[in-house]
C-alpha cells in the first residue's frame, strides 16, 4: 500500500517534469519515468497484462520514437519563450485547475466504490492473458481487425509525410 | 494482497490528467504539447484499469489495449507531421504557426 502511493507519487513528479523543464529531452526521460512508474501501480493493480503493455509499447516504442524525432530536430532551448505570463496563460491555470476541481468535487461527493456495479467474484484470476487472449479473438475480433489496418494506414502516412521532398523532384 | 481502494485510483488519474491540460495550454514547444496529450491517455488509461479491476472485468484491459495502439499510430503519423513543419519552418514553436488560424 505505502508502494501505491510512492509510485504515485513518482508518476506524478515525472509528469511535473514533463510542464517544467526547459529541455524537451529532459522532458521525455521524466516522461518515461513516469511510464514505469505508472506501469508498477498496474502492477499493484493486478493488471500485469497492462503494465507489461505500458512498458513494451509506451515507455519502450512511444518514448523512442519521441526521442529520434528530437535527436533529428536538434531542438535548442525554448528560450525566453518558455513560459511567457500572459492572460491567457493565467487562464490556462484557471482552465487547468477548473478540470481538476470538477473531478475531485465529483470525486469527493460520490463514492466511487458505491458507483460500479458489484460483481461477486468468481475466484478465478481475472487479468490472465489467456483470457485477454480469447476474448481480443472471439468477442474484439473486429475491432482487432479494425485497428490493424489503422495501423497500416498509419505507417503509409508517417511515411508520405515525413519524406522528404528534392527541389529536383516533380511532386 | 490488498486491494487499492478506487477513490486513490481516480485521484492519481485525475492529478495526471490535469497536468496534461496544463502541458498543452502552458507550452509552446509542438513536441512537449504532444507529450502532454500522451500523459492525459494515461492518465485515462489508469482509470480505466481502476474500473476493470473493481468491476472484476476484462473489458477495461481490452480497452486499454485499443487505446494505446491507437495512441502509438497517433504518435507516429503526429511526429512526422511535426518533422515536415520543421522542415518547412525551422522552428518547433506553435505560436509562430497561424496557417490555419481565421
Amino acid at each position: 500500500m505505502i508502494l501505491f502511493y510512492l509510485f504515485a507519487l513518482l508518476s506524478v513528479l515525472g509528469a511535473l517534469g514533463v510542464l517544467f523543464l526547459r529541455n524537451p529531452i529532459q522532458g521525455a526521460m521524466s516522461l518515461v519515468g513516469s511510464f514505469f512508474s505508472l506501469a508498477a501501480v498496474y502492477v499493484m493493480m493486478q493488471a500485469e497484462f497492462v503494465a507489461v503493455i505500458q512498458v513494451l509499447v509506451y515507455a519502450g516504442a512511444i518514448m523512442v520514437l519521441f526521442l529520434f524525432v528530437l535527436m533529428l530536430l536538434s531542438l535548442r532551448d525554448e528560450g525566453p519563450s518558455f513560459i511567457r505570463w500572459s492572460v491567457g496563460k493565467v487562464l490556462a491555470v484557471v482552465i487547468a485547475f477548473g478540470i481538476w476541481a470538477q473531478l475531485a468535487l465529483v470525486l469527493g461527493q460520490h463514492d466511487p466504490e458505491a458507483l460500479v456495479p458489484q460483481i461477486v467474484s468468481s475466484g478465478e484470476e481475472v487479468d490472465s492473458i489467456k483470457l485477454i487472449g480469447q476474448l481480443l479473438f472471439t468477442e474484439y475480433l473486429l475491432p482487432f481487425e479494425a485497428i490493424s489496418l489503422l495501423l497500416l494506414v498509419a505507417v503509409i502516412g508517417a511515411v508520405v509525410i515525413a519524406k522528404r521532398r528534392y527541389p529536383g523532384s516533380s511532386s | 494482497m490488498m486491494q487499492i481502494p478506487l477513490g486513490h485510483i481516480l485521484v492519481l488519474s485525475s492529478l495526471l490528467f490535469s497536468i496534461g491540460v496544463l502541458g498543452v495550454l502552458l507550452r509552446r514547444n509542438a513536441i512537449v504539447i504532444f507529450m502532454s496529450i500522451e500523459l492525459m491517455l494515461n492518465a485515462v488509461n489508469l482509470s480505466f484499469v481502476g474500473f476493470a479491476q473493481s468491476m472484476n472485468s476484462l473489458n477495461g484491459v481490452m480497452f486499454i489495449f485499443f487505446i494505446i495502439v491507437v495512441a502509438a499510430a497517433e504518435a507516429v503519423v503526429g511526429l512526422s507531421i511535426i518533422l515536415s513543419l520543421y522542415r518547412s519552418r525551422r522552428t518547433l514553436n506553435i505560436d509562430e504557426f497561424n496557417l490555419l488560424r481565421w
